[in-house]
């Protein structure tokens, strides 16, 4: 029996993460204690400040972390190896936070809906009761929504630095739960939300299950959890290789659940459509962003030696991802179930990136590594789609959001300001040049074409223009259709979401004309510490 | 040794069957449960064969996530079922295409 060893824990380095979740604690707190008409402040104060706080901390973690072992990558191995806080993860954590910040100002918004947030007054009372409309007259609001958002996002920064598979479950489980919650949260058409909050639960928790055999599969073949003790298994042992594809198998179904890759995206438009849009536009950004964390760093890291046995299987699952998502996006009525169906897309463009897998060292001068380009995709996809989807949330009617595509008809007359800040994060998702979304796509295509994927660039390449139609079809609707009777109105945000609006549209410009000092930044986040 | 594993995959293919086919939210929970059980089994087992305890440890904390688990999926289905008196998944089909 082995002498336990007491942990060590590297408190400064770790401490964003502790900032958010002691946050999150003190949110809970919050709510027992503090009367109910100041909890909207506090808790607005406390989770932006949390939040705010963990970035400045990040930022001083960031310029002090050694290099590590060999030289080629800075970090440490924290919590008796359990997590790896190297560049990759700094650098993910950064993005997480950015949305998380941007997340937490759409969740305060309250001048869209007349004083309200956009989540439920009760959420226990039933839909169409007494007890509902007292709740709505009497102006309630579910405040713990923020306490969940921290928990939502501790479990989002703990997911691409877990180091070993049951710290890699457990993250991702506490990621998953609180986003069931808030899912059935919404405030207007709360049967949809609901119904969408129980398709996500069955479904996550399906998947969970299906991660969760195959680490124990892994765990049987290797006899550790630890990536880095995984990896060396898979370099040595030739036996039981069928234990290993299975296990493998089942980890990736788990996790390409989690970015909603073809045969497991199901559950993606119905989700989206469902969900608060303010929960929608934070959960489509951050999930995707501490997903593909994860991703990379189990393929890479834990499997990168066994290539050959995944890389076939992305391949498909990459390719069938992009063709279904942009096909099966352009029969969509519904914006939010458009705009789901091509975070579809855009999850197979980032198993573009996934697959040119290179290392640093086989780079010649200006060549970029498949990291640093899925790295920097996740930035212009997230901030994009944040920014998107809290525009959608702008355009009301008096049922609340108006989400039927054919009521934006005539949107550009209307309101001109909104509908070009629309078009202009369409045209990101296309791809246009001058937009971070071209950026993004060239790096992730350039990678895979260096490492030879070139069917999966040609079915990028060409599901890129069906995208493309896609997205000018729904800015013709806003600026050359005629409107359709009443037309939806467009409310006045409240500085809070003009703030993410105007960010995550000033990200999208800056990174398509001057994309270099992110490039950069993801350059010198380096490689996964092993 | 193997006869455990075997039995573990046996418990979780019922379970993943289970999730597929049964109607009620809350019997496709219950199956849900079963596969983590049988991941449970599964880690025991494979603990006991490498002779290390990573496998038992897992165990508890897999336990400890299925109760969470339970405690947001109960309250889900409880709200579903309080709305529309109703716990299967075939009567909730407002979101489609």
């Amino acid at each position: 029996m082995n002498e336990f060893v007491k942990p060590v824990v590297d408190y400064f380095e770790l401490s964003p993460l502790l900032i958010v979740f002691f946050a999150a604690c003190l949110g809970v707190v919050v709510e027992a204690f503090v009367p109910r008409a100041h909890r909207y402040l506090v808790q607005t104060l406390l989770t932006v400040g949390a939040l705010v706080g963990a970035l400045v901390m990040l930022v001083l973690v960031a310029r002090e972390v050694p290099s590590y072992a060999d030289g080629q990558a800075r970090g440490i191995l924290a919590m008796s190896g359990t997590l790896a806080l190297d560049g990759p993860t700094l650098f993910l954590w950064g993005l997480i936070l950015v949305l998380a910040i941007l997340g937490a100002l759409l969740f305060a918004e309250r001048h869209l809906d007349g004083g309200v947030s956009a989540f439920a007054g009760q959420a226990a009372a039933l839909p169409g009761t007494d007890a509902e409309r007292t709740a709505s007259t009497r102006g309630l609001d579910h405040t713990e929504v923020y306490p969940l958002l921290l928990f939502a996002v501790f479990g989002m920064l703990l997911f691409p630095a877990s180091n070993d598979l049951l710290t890699m479950f457990v993250a991702l489980e506490i990621l998953s739960l609180p986003l069931y919650l808030l899912t059935g949260l919404a405030r207007r058409r709360r049967l949809l939300s609901q119904e969408a909050a129980l398709k996500y639960f069955l479904l996550g928790a399906f998947s969970s299950g299906f991660f969760l055999y195959g680490a124990a599969l892994i765990y049987g073949f290797s006899g550790s959890m630890q990536f880095s003790q995984i990896s060396e298994a898979v370099r040595n042992d030739v036996d039981n290789r069928v234990m290993l594809l299975v296990g493998l198998g089942l980890l990736a179904v788990g996790l390409l659940f989690k970015v909603g890759a073809v045969p497991f995206q199901a559950w993606t438009p119905d989700v989206y459509q469902g969900a608060p849009t303010p929960v929608t536009a934070f959960m489509s950004a951050g999930t995707k962003v501490a997903a593909f964390g994860a991703i990379l760093r189990l393929f890479y890291v834990a499997f990168g030696a066994d290539r050959w046995s995944w890389q076939p299987m992305l391949w498909i699952i990459a390719i069938l991802t992009m063709v279904l998502g942009a096909v099966l996006a352009l029969t969509q009525t519904d914006i939010k179930r458009l705009l789901a169906y091509s975070s579809v897309a855009h999850t197979g463009f980032i198993l573009t990136g996934v697959l040119g897998v290179q290392a640093s060292g086989d780079l010649s001068n200006g060549e970029i590594s498949s990291l640093q380009a899925v790295l920097f995709y996740l930035a212009t996809y997230g901030l994009m789609t944040l920014g998107a989807f809290a525009v959608v949330g702008l355009v009301r009617d008096s049922a609340g959001e108006a989400t039927t595509l054919s009521r934006w008809a005539g949107l550009g007359k209307e309101a001109p300001v909104v509908a070009g800040v629309f078009a202009f994060f369409l045209l990101a998702m296309a791809g246009i040049p001058l937009t971070s979304g071209f950026v993004g796509k060239w790096a992730v295509f350039s990678v895979a074409l260096a490492a030879g994927a070139w069917p999966v660039v040609v079915a990028a390449i060409a599901s890129s223009i069906i995208a493309v139609y896609l997205y000018v079809r729904v800015i013709v609707l806003m600026y050359f259709d005629e409107p359709i009777g009443e037309g939806p109105s467009v409310v006045r945000p409240s500085v809070l979401t003009a703030t993410a609006i105007a960010v995550g549209a000033a990200a999208t410009l800056m990174l398509g004309v001057l994309p270099g000092p992110l490039l950069d930044l993801a350059a010198r986040a380096g490689e996964f510490i092993r | 040794m193997n006869e455990y594993v075997v039995l573990s995959s046996i418990l979780f293919t019922i379970g993943c069957v289970g999730v597929l086919t049964r109607r009620n939210a809350i019997v496709v929970f219950m199956c849900v449960e079963l596969m983590l059980n049988a991941c449970n089994l599964a880690f025991v087992a494979f603990a006991r064969q490498h002779g290390n305890l990573d496998g038992q440890i897992a165990a508890f904390f897999v336990m400890v996530v299925a109760a969470a688990e339970v405690v947001i999926g109960l309250a889900i289905i409880m709200t579903i079922f309080r709305t529309r008196r109703s716990a299967s998944v075939d009567d909730a089909s407002l979101l489609k295409y």
